[in-house]
């Protein structure tokens, strides 16, 4: 049958590998894993495409880039027109290429991918991405100034790609940060070892260079309210892209001992306070030689290879179902494995037991099994009775998941919020229930992903858009 | 950059400073602080408001140097400018009229015990000042504070200024004089030790008590959980549900503990600041 359709192009089956750090070597580092594509390989990869008529990866793009008309461009080496491309939709390649967890997206959909492999779209778009970044960017175009000033509260994800997206449009847009550099978990929580910090430097730059401006050390809610913004701040709108900003905790016994961490303590010490470079850097950390993480997500995965680079002996990820629910992304997981970091499946600790000094020094675990499917279609675990055993830790890692900071809507009058905490927002427009403030990332969502976050920033900037030359027609 | 725009040296190891930040002048209010960091390689420190001024648009700091943050703030000098300054952050005092409240002060605690105890006097109450220091050389703001209360009583636990007790013997003559019916409230900020001995004191009084605490942090904004304290048996954050909170509830041991863990690392980095001193420029050593 092959033969009777004469292929017009020869099928590649594998992907091209991404060349990365030895996994002895990397788990000792901080140092980028992956190391990424030469130009060949590169052009190799992107030729795989079939660019098939019905392009199913667009669909699977939040930020909807026009996937195989980049991977044509680079496929003929042409950079310069793939990054333009994949750039009229998004404004942080350099950092999706990195952390889009593409199996689940673009590379799920791939034509290629039923059969064989599918194109590495990811591998591609990041070797675009650092390729114009080492050139130096091309700035794309910026329509004339409308008049209206925009604030962009928060500078993750959401907030640098809808404030991207609102300057090319002509708006005046202020970015918002609580902390001292822009870029909210891209700085904060994901490491150094999976997305240079440079690199997100390199990208808020580039929406600085479109006329973007950022406010850092600016806690909105604490020194100007969203009201104050608008009425005396001159605002005409607002997208508030604030994240989950809010470690939950177990509430088990021993949980505030010394030497018990929210992941996102953990996280932000090493990445952004740059606690590996203590005492080069201020901010200290202290790891032992046993680290047992909470969790099974990507933020688990991320402390508990971050513990072995920080010189623990042994990393666990304790998670109470089996490795089939991981929820992590798979490289992810691989990776982790790689660098031996231990899994402790089907177990949840009970109480973290501290010695004479309030330090942590044990974990009282319990096993569990997996009983009947839950709503979400998992089969939730049950507690063996009995099974209760004692697991010596020097450090705890909470990563169970974290809800919506509430510092913006607890002070934001007439702003709709759930039972969790989180803004409510239209998913088609990211309209809040207060007038021209507008919504997303994980603050509506609840903790996801980098991409859906930027998917969110780019359906509100859109909206905002809309807002605004609808005012502007009403004057 | 945010500027040094006044310095005063209350003694060697307490000083002021007046920081050109008019984003947190223009908002903050008595019992909040802020989060300050020198240097690109700096740490974040928080510190509590000691004064502030909406139509300069600065922010008043007293800080003693208890460590290599401290000290490297210390040694900057004004026209100088620090790296960041964040604010403001935290709940403030809250303020209405209770009747009499005894307002206590403990050595670096005096200077956030100000701004408290002029809005209480503001809101109609009799404001009993309390302050205290180790000795007469650490002694500052007994004119600002003589100002901001209806009363005011200085001791020093050595006896070298007007006279020798702990703020807690004066807190206990005022309340025995006065009668613990006729004070509605007590406010007491100063170094852990000295907050929890005016807890176990007005305990044994009933007398409602304020502190206000000092935590590590990192962001400052209920984003990592590392000033976590339990409150009453239950958890809470000093950067978002404090820095005040009820000190009959505190869990002081639990706060003393978590407080001290980096011990050993800041040690480490005090000294070796030190050793790499040797500029006169006023850096503090730089990173």
């Amino acid at each position: 049958m092959a033969d009777a359709q004469k292929p017009k192009k020869q099928i590649v089956p594998k992907k091209n590998p991404m060349p990365a750090q030895d996994p002895a070597v990397r788990s000792r580092n901080f140092n980028e894993v992956a190391l990424g594509y030469s130009p060949e390989t590169a052009i190799a990869e992107a030729g795989r495409c079939l660019q098939c008529k019905n392009e199913p990866c667009r669909q699977g793009c939040p930020v909807e880039v026009d996937i195989p008309a980049f991977l044509k461009l680079a496929s003929e080496g042409d950079f310069a027109g793939a990054i333009a491309k994949i750039k009229e939709k998004n404004a942080l390649p350099a950092v999706c290429g990195r952390v889009c967890p593409q199996e689940n997206q673009c590379e799920k959909y791939c034509t290629l991918g039923k059969k064989h492999e599918p194109v590495g779209i990811g591998r591609v778009e990041r070797f675009c991405a650092d390729w114009e970044l080492a050139k130096g960017v091309k700035l794309p175009e910026v329509a004339p100034p409308t008049g209206f000033k925009v604030a962009v509260v928060g500078s993750g994800p959401a907030g640098i790609t809808c404030a991207a997206d609102l300057a090319k449009l002509g708006h005046k847009v202020t970015m918002f940060e609580a902390l001292h550099v822009a870029g909210g978990v891209l700085m904060y929580g994901i490491p150094e070892f999976r997305l240079p910090k440079a690199v997100v430097q390199a990208e808020v730059e580039n929406v600085k260079k479109l006329g973007v401006e950022i406010e850092v050390n600016s806690v909105v809610g604490k020194f100007a309210t969203v009201d104050q913004l608008m009425e005396e701040g001159g605002f005409d709108a607002v997208f508030i892209g604030t994240g989950a900003g809010l470690p939950y905790f177990m509430n088990i016994p021993g949980e505030n001992l010394c030497g018990v961490y929210s992941a996102n303590e953990f996280l932000t010490r090493t990445n952004l306070m740059k606690a590996y470079q203590f005492p080069e850097w201020d901010t200290p950390i202290k790891v032992g030689r046993k680290v047992a993480v909470l969790g099974g997500g990507n933020v688990a995965m991320d402390a508990a290879r971050t513990a072995l680079r920080l010189g623990a002996e042994e990393s666990w990820i304790v998670y109470r179902r089996s490795d089939k629910e991981l929820p992590a992304r798979h490289e992810e997981v691989e990776h982790a494995h790689e660098e031996g970091v231990k899994f402790a499946f089907l177990t949840s600790p009970t109480r973290i037991i501290g010695d004479d000094n309030g330090v942590v020094k044990a974990m009282e675990c319990i096993r569990y099994e997996l009983g009947e499917p839950d709503a979400s279609g998992r089969r939730s675990p049950v507690p063996i009775p009995g099974s209760e055993y004692t697991m010596e830790v020097d450090t705890v890692v909470v990563a169970i998941g974290q809800g919506p900071n509430p510092l913006v809507p607890r002070t934001t009058k007439g702003l709709e919020v759930n039972r969790k905490g989180n803004i409510v927002a239209n998913p088609e427009t990211g309209a809040t229930s207060k007038p021209g403030v507008y919504a997303g990332g994980d603050v509506v969502t609840g903790a996801a992903t980098v991409i859906l976050a930027m998917g969110a920033g780019k359906v509100g900037a859109r909206s905002i858009h809309d807002y605004l030359m609808a005012k502007k027609s009403a004057k | 950059m945010y500027r040094i725009l006044e310095k005063e040296v209350f003694s060697p190891i307490i000083k002021l400073m007046v920081i050109e930040a008019p984003k947190v002048a223009r908002s903050c209010q008595a019992g909040q602080f802020v989060i300050l960091r020198i240097h690109e390689e700096g740490e974040r420190i928080p510190l509590t408001i000691a004064d502030f001024d909406r139509e300069k648009g600065t922010i008043t700091i007293v800080f003693q140097e208890v460590g290599k943050t401290t000290e490297q703030l210390g040694a900057m000098n004004a026209g100088d400018s620090l790296r960041d300054f964040v604010g403001p952050l935290g709940v403030p005092s809250h303020i209405e009229k209770f009747g009499t409240v005894m307002v206590v002060g403990g050595g670096v605690g005096i200077a956030p015990v100000h701004p408290i105890a002029r809005e209480l006097k503001k809101a109609g109450n009799h404001v009993i000042g309390v302050i205290g220091s180790r000795t007469k050389e650490l002694m500052f703001w007994e004119d600002k504070m003589r100002e901001a209360c209806s009363e005011l009583h200085v001791t020093t636990d050595d006896g070298s200024y007007v006279r020798k007790g702990f703020v807690t013997d004066v807190m206990k003559e005022i309340i025995e004089d006065r009668g613990k019916e006729n004070i509605n409230l007590v406010l007491a900020i100063g170094p852990q030790p000295m907050m929890r001995a005016c807890c176990n004191l007005t305990r044994e009084y009933g007398l409602k008590t304020v502190v206000s605490l000092n935590a590590l942090m990192v962001d400052g904004t209920g984003m990592c959980g590392c000033c976590r304290v339990s409150v009453g048996g239950v958890t809470k954050f000093v950067c978002v549900d404090g820095p005040e909170f009820d000190g009959h509830e505190v869990d002081w041991l639990e706060l003393a503990r978590r407080g001290a863990y980096f011990r050993e690392e800041e040690q480490k980095a005090r000294e070796r600041a030190k050793e790499k001193h040797s500029c006169q420029c006023g850096c503090g050593g730089g990173k």
